[in-house]
């Protein structure tokens, strides 16, 4: 079987979640990441969701669009208000926060909200929906999305969700408390944060990609790890279950924003 | 703005009767005037008060301010009809695989329309604060983002701990709409499944409609009080509306219709707000009332709803 760029990235982003954590998933990759790992590695991961969903099982071949819609909840133990399932965020409880990106920055600042000035936007793209509550509150956040130039940008055109913010420690003094951007994984590497100055830095190679294949897809200066490893390709049993969750033909959970 | 010593104030000269509150939809919605803000239930396409707001559209409102936690396409409706001219939300769109609401960007990047932005808890702690009848709440959220800075948040030291919190101040909405699993006459309301944010919102409002799919006896009511998530002082109007979510879904009762998504994305990504104005013509002006809507959906695609509701909540 070989895998695409997105079953690459959704197969690595998944192994970072380790077993009895519990992951708030954003809709789509990230979900369906979470789905693959409880299936997988973890099978005592509780999926939690922003439509106040606490541990969902759910079915194959039936992802959600949303994550507050019956298919999201299809197993779930407990089911509260949107707003209580961020204050467990708040709480402390959630190990993980788990994001796509429209638009990333060398300080792990997602843009959702604008492409373009704010005040007069090229694009408004749709918001943040939870994003900024999930970076904002949980303990350690990934970060999943497609690598391309335009989505791996110098400076985010507006922080919708803070990252590192200016690098540094400027999270911290910004009154953000919690948090860290542990790992940002891509179809073409695994990128996480020099701890000082808290810029991006290249951290494993998809197979078959080179250090300047992934410097020409990202739109400032990389740093790279000392000791840059490579990410074992997806095994057949990953890729299996994989396939089995998105259902055959359907693409609803695979389908990135473009 | 409504403040919360004003929305305070409101209640105590005039607090709900425990009456028979039962009402058409054409009346409730004459509790909306034009230039409210009203506050949506539900989240993006789930437990929508679709046939509230389909009325208000009958009715020609103006001016409306939207607030939701996820907004989908009635903010598009309510634009292209003239109907709305402001949304305040955290995200808009039907969802990933029908792409950016082209109506949305359309009256929002050319400046036709507002889009204030929150994030979903910042949103959130101010329906809270106003449901709790205070004028803020602190919260560990959105700090740093230029979300926060567009909205002109304050920071706060707390007084005992010296730890900087976030002010979110009280979102009271003039109206709140709400779609319920069951009511009484006297408007206590049942819930099932996830409440998203509709107990803040209708706690925080001035004024609150509550469509129901179905009217149940008070005596109901009492036999199952733990399911009962808004009391009858806090309602003004109880609907009966079967099916009144489509196409959106109801928890356990119905799933979303996403085909209907599908036609609605492709009228308007052809003919853009026009095909919006088309589709308000076709399924709001066409009929009489939100039966009518469903006459012309037809039975059968709507127990198909249903059966794929059973299937996800029954295990």
């Amino acid at each position: 079987m070989t895998a695409t760029p997105t079953e690459i990235m959704t197969v690595t982003a998944s192994r970072l979640l380790k077993d009895h954590k519990v992951v708030f998933a954003g809709v789509g990759i990230p979900l369906l990441a979470s789905a693959l790992a409880i299936r997988h590695q973890a099978p005592h991961l509780t999926i939690v969701l922003e439509g106040g969903i606490i541990g969902t099982a759910l079915r194959a071949g039936h992802l959600p669009i949303s994550t507050n819609e019956m298919r999201a909840a299809y197993g779930a133990a407990m089911l509260t208000d949107v707003t209580d399932i961020f204050l467990f965020a708040q709480r402390g409880y959630f190990a993980y926060g788990f994001l796509g990106a429209a638009q990333v920055d060398m300080y792990g600042n997602i843009n959702t909200s604008f492409i373009g000035s704010p005040a007069a936007p090229k694009v408004r793209l749709p918001g943040s929906g939870g994003a900024n509550d999930i970076i904002s509150l949980c303990t350690e956040i990934f970060i999943v999305t497609t690598h391309e130039p335009r989505r791996f940008v110098e400076k985010v055109d507006f922080i919708t969700s803070p990252g590192y913010l200016q690098g540094g420690d400027s999270r911290r003094r910004s009154g953000l408390a919690f948090g860290q951007i542990g790992k940002v994984v891509t179809d073409l590497a695994v990128l996480d944060f020099e701890p000082v100055s808290k810029r991006m830095r290249l951290r494993a190679l998809q197979a078959g990609v080179t250090v300047s294949d992934v410097q020409q897809a990202t739109g400032f200066s990389l740093l790279i790890h000392d000791d840059l490893e490579q990410v074992d390709p997806p095994t057949a049993e990953e890729l299996a279950i994989l396939r089995e969750l998105n259902g055959v033909g359907q693409t609803t959970a695979v389908t990135v924003r473009s | 703005m409504t403040t919360f010593l004003q929305a305070r104030a409101a209640l105590e000269s005039a607090g709900r009767e425990h009456v028979d509150k039962r009402m058409s939809a054409a009346d409730a919605a004459a509790l909306v005037v034009d230039g409210d803000h009203v506050a949506i239930g539900g989240t993006l396409y789930s437990r929508t008060p679709m046939a509230m707001l389909f009325e208000l559209l009958r009715q020609h409102r103006q001016r409306l301010t939207l607030s939701r936690p996820l907004t989908c396409y009635e903010a598009e409706l309510f634009f292209a009809a003239g109907a709305a001219d402001k949304i305040v939300t955290s995200w808009v769109g039907i969802g990933l695989q029908w792409g950016l609401s082209p109506i949305v960007r359309h009256y929002v990047e050319h400046g036709l329309a507002e889009y204030e932005e929150w994030s979903h808890l910042g949103l959130g702690m101010g329906y809270k604060a106003g449901a709790m009848g205070v004028p803020f709440l602190p919260t560990l959220t959105m700090m740093g983002s230029d979300i926060a800075v567009q909205r002109k948040l304050v920071t706060l030291q707390c007084p005992y701990t010296g730890q900087s919190v976030l002010a979110i101040p009280a979102v009271i909405p003039d109206v709140a709409i709400i779609h319920a699993h069951r009511a009484d006459k006297f408007g206590n309301i049942q819930i099932d499944g996830y409440a998203h944010m509709d107990i803040d919102i209708a706690r925080a409002a001035k004024r609150v409609i509550v469509s129901t799919e179905s009217i149940i006896s008070p005596e109901q009511i009492v036999a199952d009080p733990s399911s009962t998530v808004l009391p009858h002082f806090a309602v003004d109007a109880v609907v009966e509306i079967p099916f009144g979510a489509y196409p959106h879904e109801c928890y356990g009762l119905y799933e979303a219709d996403f085909e209907h998504f599908d036609d609605y994305v492709a009228l308007v990504k052809s003919r853009g707000a026009d095909g919006a104005r088309e589709y308000v013509e076709s399924n709001v002006f066409a009929h009489e009332d939100f039966a009518g809507f469903l006459a012309q959906v037809g039975e059968v695609r709507i127990e198909d709803q249903c059966r794929k509701a059973r299937e996800l909540t029954v295990q």
